[in-house]
This record gives structure tokens, sequence and C-alpha cells, in this order.
């Protein structure tokens, strides 16, 4: 087993049944995820994709699903560029820490030549951020809102 | 957010952060390989990283290794830096850039 590319870490005041939920319900993702909605009904080897109304999303195969403790999907990547690439695979462990929970994203398999190595290196932290935010506050961060700025 | 000002206010702390972001995931050894630090003083410099969240480390079979966790730098920026500021905020980096390399 090769190492993993990259393991992001954070504690968000929160429980694990609302981050589970934060994962895996697209009402919730298309809050602090770009505008992507995540859909599935998270059973192993079920398919999951993400949908946005403008962009090209993500999707793959629930690998583990043990609410609310650990999820894991295949990550296949959503654009023109990206689509050739190998599929990798994205693991969230969940655990409660006293009064937070310890969030660790952990994206491995990925193509070194690829641009979702590049892309992934800047998206997941911006996500990670907005979602500890909207559980925290109620409210996302600014920059991973979908585009309503630019519409309006 | 204190913890993580404090971690970033020392040279040696951020120059590991940044070998940490040419390679990810590296064990203790290969992280003081070509450092004027002694092995005490890493361990003793990570140790804060960890604690401020800026470095994760997991369990890879035998190894431990070191994470660049950059969340809550990201958690900074987003405070202080709004949506259509970022654009041109990367901009002036860029530019910086630029002139800067053009002096070497």
């Amino acid at each position: 087993m090769s190492k993993p590319e990259f393991v992001y870490v954070t504690y968000i005041e929160t429980t694990p049944e609302k981050l589970w939920q934060a994962l895996t319900d697209g009402d919730l993702t298309e809050r602090y995820w770009f505008g992507h909605r995540i859909a599935s009904d998270w059973k192993v080897g079920s398919p999951f994709r993400f949908t946005h109304p403008q962009r090209p999303s993500p999707a793959g195969k629930v690998l583990i699903s043990d609410p609310p403790k650990k999820l894991a999907y295949s990550w296949i990547g959503c654009t023109e560029e990206t689509r050739d690439e190998q599929t990798s695979r994205v693991t969230f462990d969940i655990e409660p820490r006293g009064r937070v929970v310890k969030l660790t994203v952990t994206h491995d398999d990925l193509d070194e030549r690829g641009k979702t190595l590049r892309g992934i290196s800047e998206g997941w932290p911006m996500v990670l951020a907005s979602l500890k935010s909207l559980l925290e506050t109620g409210r996302p961060l600014p920059a991973a809102i979908k585009e309503e700025l630019a519409h309006g | 957010m204190d913890d993580v000002f404090k971690a970033l206010a020392d040279a040696s702390r951020r120059s590991l952060l940044d070998r940490l972001h040419a390679r990810n995931g590296q064990t203790l050894n290969e992280l003081c390989d070509g450092l004027a630090m002694t092995r005490q003083a890493v361990t003793k410099h990570l140790a804060v990283l960890e604690a401020a969240n800026l470095v994760t480390t997991i369990r890879h079979g035998r190894e431990k290794l070191h994470y660049l966790n950059p969340v809550p730098i990201h958690q900074i920026g987003e405070r202080w830096i709004r949506k259509f500021e970022r654009g041109r905020l990367a901009a002036l980096s860029e530019l910086k850039r630029q002139l800067e390399k053009r002096d070497e």
C-alpha cells in the first residue's frame, strides 16, 4: 500500500451524527461545497455523485459506510482534463474528542501526473474550512458558496 | 487561532512546513535530513506544529508520517479575505513573484 498523498484534519464543535449528515446530505453539501449536491443511498457498493447546475462534478462508488464513524468513496475525475486519470480514494474518519469532533480526510491513489492532485491540494482546505464554519455558525465561508453573487 | 500564529512565528517551524509542502508525508528522519537542527529540536518544533493542527501525523506500517495540514491557515485567510479580494490578491502575489524572479 502506498502512503496517502494528503491527510487533512479539522476539529469541529459538533456531533459525529451531524458531521455525518453534512458529508452525505445534498442540501448541506450544496451550501459549503462550492454548490455541489451529493447524492447516494450510502450503501457499500452503491454509486454516489455530485451534481452542480453549471459545472462538472465528481462521482464514484461507496467503499466504506459506517455511520457516524467512517465513510470512504472512490473518486472519479469530473472535468475533461481529469477524466482519464486513475480513480482515487477519499476517506473520512470521524472521532469524538470531548466537546469537539476530529475529522480526518485522507485522499490517496491519486495520479501523480494528474490535475486532480493540484486541484485537490487547493480544494480540500477550502471545503473543510467552510464545512467547519457551517456546522459551528450556521454559515458557510463566502468563497465556498455557490456563485450567488455572480448571478445576482 | 493563537496557537497557529505562535507556531508560525518561528523560521525553523516555517521551514519544516516548507519541506512538507515540497514533499508531503515524511518521517522524522527524512525531515531531519540536511537540516541544521538537532533531532530533538525538530521533534519539539513538530510537536508545536501538531498542537496547532498545522501538521498531522498518521501511522503507515511501522512509520510515522508527517503531513502539512493547511486547513487552519485557510481559516485565517478566510476570516479577513473576501471573495472578490481573492483574485486581486492572487494577481498581486503573482506580480511580486514575477518581478522578484527577474532580479535573481
